[in-house]
């Protein structure tokens, strides 16, 4: 069938590509220099650390603080009005790059120095609708007689939302997770914006690689990228299909 | 019932959250009105930035409106043709049964899961690779790419919610396939189309990583790359305040009036 | 019968999913202008067969005739059939004048002729008034006269309905088959009906065709088919019933529940173990002990509505059922007796499991791919024919202490005890005997009894 086709060439082939570039010296021969090279630079090390650790920390910070307020846009008692999803997810449609410049300039004119704190902030505002809309799929899309059971059966509320909410959400947060995760290790132009050119991220150095013509050393992060990829796709258990698709508006 | 105090508390934190989500755009619409370079700079209420956009007399005027032309334009050529690529590939992985069916799930869901660097980087490596100097159709092409398979996502369920036997009602009443398809499927699987298209269009037109990697080097601009390029050189066109605002106003009544008319709808149900 | 009442000729039908055999060696014509009902249960292999004569799915094997032209290469939409399909399918974008124009405007029939043709089948329905509406608002019961308008309008040479009512309530259904009935006659068009619903078979039907696993288990008139089931599967089908195990003592007359009665069968051979059906109102209580044949108690007796529902125990020690307009108490001694002309004797399918296996060696027989533990005297190797009557297998809650699972797919009560066929999973079968109680679809470990089991060699012939 011709789709299938289609993602042999746009999907499959490039990812194939990227492993065959990064197996390749300039000359097209095959080695593993490309990939020992990332291995014995401090500094790509050093920024793939900190990239995973800032991913980390802002995937975190959009769970703690997306997950109230994806609880509270479904809960019919508190929220009546679809308007109020829609402007969660409305600044999704402006330029991230404008906003993120917007940001960093408010942190300017407040007196607050660009730096691995406004880095954290800018992320997680970029990103927070991207937790909060999944999340908010799947508890909107919950059956109320789950949670009508479970006090039926002697639950206290904390107890409903710990033993039944929160598990059936999973779904929901592990594909907000990945919509999280991923993309925030590899930004590079945001990165830049947030902390002045201060803090690059893991995404900045595949740029500047594949920007300088080190495409075989640019394709070898790419690698590392795609294998983290796949190990945090596997570890979530497959498809996060079901959180995105439908209603998107 | 929720107690007072829950509502309250909760109201206060969606909103909290609502101000500091909106505080960078208004801040660009404020600062729109006055005629300063640098954001955050208030030299007096002027419509000037505005006057310029519109009459073009600014710096680099036709560079900024030829990058809102190629923003528009390829996402409106690119969400179309994977609108309909995207329908034709949910119909076939519908139909397909095991083996197939989960291998296609599976490729299909690649371009979503993969962050748009990886998805231009290799797109980048695939054109180098087969030699097509990069440009207009590169970029479109890679659009399709991430663009289709949200699409096939949003027609799917439609086609599962759609009665199975409208297709053979079809070809029972004398439609050939390709009629069946034209007058039964596609109106059938419209609503799942349309979202597949609008979120396709929003992706594209805010996309920048897998542009930046597949524009190539003829100069070709989107908004996003010009804002980046702007942005390095230091100092945005200021015009580019007032756009934003206004495409930010659009946005906001488009989508307002849509939902609006969908909960009206589902009231009516 | 002239050969061209045929309308409809299906000879040596075969279609398998995989290696499921869903229909094996279908033979059967449709007359012309009949009513036919395709009736089993589900999974039968009835809807395949309609799909097949509608042209969704094309025959592995055998052909259908439709005026004596073989349709096999014919596409559905070239084919003059119309199906009225199971959910209706009525094309949720078209209003309802649209949805019944759909087939005609494909054939470029002319404005007006459509607009005529629409009104009128639109007032046979009887839904003058609601060509403008969106089809998603029509109740369930409107849309399935919308969907059969759909079809007849294009003026098929044979309608053919899947389930069409099967989705509506019980008083909807029974108005829509008095309609569906009075339309068949207007129309004069042949129709081939499927369902699973034998009481509507009964009433709308001129032929029943009774499917059960891909083949067909009888063909007659409703009556034929009520008062004169072929086998044990068609009785139980059709109406209540009481199955038992009998035995043909000679011409005219039999043997069942340990007492001798006169029927009206012939030609079984003497002294031949067969099935025997009574209907549960064709057991009569009399006071009159000249007429009375066996005795039994009372054990339960439920109003019904229209007649009494009661189980009675034997002196012999069988159950059986009868329905009588006048209730009898519970616990009371009653004289019973049944006409000859209501026995229906039917020959037996099988005696036993005859199963073919592998001897693996002296203690191991290796049959549907398992290894069943059977003493035997053969050459590991030996093809053997393994006897197992149908109380020597053996039945098991826990799974892992059978040989092999299986799934109770079908039982019978036979009055004293219950016949089940126990499915396993490649769709081998094995008939047992029990007086345990299994419900349909239970999960079950299958063991034989080495001690019943008969075995001999493999005929070369065989």
């Amino acid at each position: 069938m011709p789709y299938f086709i289609f993602l042999v060439i746009f999907v499959v082939l490039p990812l194939l590509l990227i492993l065959i570039y990064a197996l390749q010296d300039g000359a097209g021969h095959f080695t593993l220099k490309n990939i020992a090279k990332f291995f014995s630079d401090g500094d790509s090390l050093s920024t793939f650390a900190l990239s995973i650790e800032v991913a980390i920390e802002n995937t975190a910070l959009c769970i703690l603080i997306g997950y109230p307020a994806a609880w509270i846009l479904a809960n019919k008692d508190l929220n009546r009005s679809a308007v109020t999803v829609v402007l969660f997810i409305l600044p999704m449609w402006i330029n991230a790059l404008m906003r993120t410049l917007a940001t960093a300039e408010l942190f300017t004119m407040a007196g607050i120095q660009l730096g691995k704190g406004t880095l954290l902030f800018g992320m997680c505002y970029d990103y927070l609708p991207f937790m909060i809309y999944p999340i908010y799929n799947v508890l909107n899309k919950m059956d109320k007689s789950y949670a009508e059971a479970a006090q039926d059966l002697g639950a206290t509320p904390g107890e409903v939302f710990r033993k039944v909410t929160l598990p059936l959400s999973m779904p929901g947060i592990m594909s907000g997770v990945m919509m999280v995760f991923m993309p925030t290790v590899s930004t590079f132009a945001i990165s830049e914006f947030l902390t002045n050119n201060k803090i690059k991220l893991f995404g900045t150095i595949i740029q500047e690689n594949i920007n300088n013509s080190m495409w075989n050393y640019g394709a070898a992060l790419s690698l590392i990228m795609l294998i983290i990829i796949g190990i945090t796709t596997f570890l979530q258990g497959g498809d996060s299909e079901e959180a995105v698709s439908g209603g998107a508006i | 019932m929720m107690k007072t105090s829950t509502k309250l508390l909760s109201r206060i934190y969606i909103w909290l959250i609502l101000i500091i989500l909106y505080a960078p755009i208004v801040f660009i619409a404020v600062f729109s009105f006055t005629e300063a370079k640098s954001l955050g700079n208030w030299t007096g209420f002027s419509m000037n930035l505005y006057k310029n956009l519109f009459t073009g007399s600014m710096q680099n005027s036709s560079a900024l409106l030829s990058a809102v032309e190629n923003t528009l334009l390829i996402a409106l050529i690119a969400s179309l043709l994977a609108t309909m690529l995207g329908t034709v590939a949910a119909i076939g992985i519908y139909n397909m049964k095991g083996r197939a069916k989960n291998v296609m799930t599976f490729l299909n869901n690649i371009p979503m899961i993969n962050p748009d660097i990886i998805t231009g980087v290799s797109l980048f490596l695939l054109f180098v690779f087969l030699r097509i100097s990069q440009g207009y159709t590169t970029v479109i092409l890679a659009h399709i790419t991430f663009c289709t398979p949200y699409v096939v996502l949003n027609v799917l369920p439609k086609l599962s919610q759609m009665n199975p036997n409208i297709y053979e009602a079809a070809l029972d009443l004398g439609a050939t396939p390709g009629q069946a398809l034209r007058k039964v499927m596609i109106p059938a699987l419209r609503p799942g189309m349309i979202s597949g298209f609008i979120l396709s269009f929003t992706m594209s037109l805010d996309d920048f990583a897998v542009t930046f990697f597949t524009r190539g080097t003829i100069g070709l601009d989107t908004l996003s790359t010009y804002i980046y390029a702007d942005a390095r050189k230091g100092g945005l066109t200021p015009e580019l305040k007032p756009l934003m605002t206004i495409l930010f106003l659009i946005i906001l009544v488009v989508l307002l009036v849509i939902n609006i008319r969908q909960s009206k709808n589902n009231d009516k149900k | 019968m002239a050969k061209d009442e045929r309308i409809i000729n299906i000879q040596h039908l075969s279609k398998s999913f995989g290696d499921k055999k869903v229909l094996d060696d279908i033979n059967l014509y449709v007359r012309r202008g009949e009513f036919l009902t395709l009736l089993g249960p589900s999974g039968c292999g009835k809807t395949t067969l309609l799909r097949m004569i509608a042209g969704f799915m094309q025959p592995d094997e055998g052909s259908i005739l439709l005026d004596g032209k073989d349709i096999a290469g014919v596409p559905p939409h070239e084919r003059p059939l119309n199906t009225v399909f199971q959910r209706y399918a009525l094309f949720p974008h078209l209003d309802v004048y649209d949805n019944i124009a759909f087939g005609l405007k494909l054939k470029k029939t002319p404005e007006d002729e459509i607009d005529k043709r629409v009104r009128k089948v639109l007032k046979l329905v009887a839904m003058s008034d609601y060509e403008d509406r969106d089809v998603e608002t029509l109740s369930g019961g409107q849309q399935q006269r919308i969907a059969i308008a759909r079809a007849i309008v294009n003026q098929p040479k044979v309608l053919l309905l899947d389930e069409p009512l099967a989705a509506l309530d019980l008083k909807m259904r029974k108005d829509m088959q008095i309609e569906l009935k009075e339309m068949h006659r207007k129309l004069g068009i042949t129709f081939i009906y499927v369902t699973h619903d034998q009481e509507e078979a009964l009433t709308l039907s001129d032929t029943i065709v009774v499917i059960n696993e891909g083949k067909i288990q009888q063909i007659g008139t409703p009556t034929d088919i009520y008062n004169e089931p072929v086998n044990a599967f068609v009785a139980d089908f059709i109406g209540e019933s009481n199955i038992l195990k009998g035995r043909m003592i000679k011409d005219r007359r039999v043997a069942f529940i340990k007492h001798q009665f006169d029927c009206v069968d012939e030609g079984f051979g003497e002294d031949v173990p067969v099935d025997v059906v009574v209907r549960p109102e064709d057991i009569y209580f009399t006071t009159d002990p000249a007429k009375c044949q066996f005795k039994a108690t009372v054990n339960s007796c439920i109003f019904k509505g229209v007649h009494y529902e009661m189980w009675v125990d034997t002196d012999t020690g069988y159950e059986l059922m009868i329905q009588d307009y006048d209730p009898y108490p519970v616990g009371s001694e009653v004289m019973l007796y049944i006409d000859p002309d209501d026995i229906q004797v039917m020959k037996k399918e099988r005696r036993s499991n005859v199963l073919s296996g592998v001897v693996k060696d002296e203690e191991t027989i290796r049959i549907f791919d398992a290894d069943f533990p059977i003493p035997n005297d053969f050459e590991p190797g030996t093809d053997v024919v393994v006897d197992v009557p149908f109380d020597g297998v053996e039945l098991l809650d826990n799974l892992d202490e059978g040989v092999l699972n299986g799934e109770v797919h079908f039982i019978l009560y036979m009055g004293n005890h219950y016949h089940l066929y126990v499915k396993t999973e490649d769709s081998d079968y094995f008939y047992v005997d029990t007086n345990d109680i299994w419900d349909k679809g239970d999960l079950v470990g299958i063991k034989l009894l080495p001690e019943t089991i008969k075995l001999s060699k493999k005929d070369e012939n065989d």
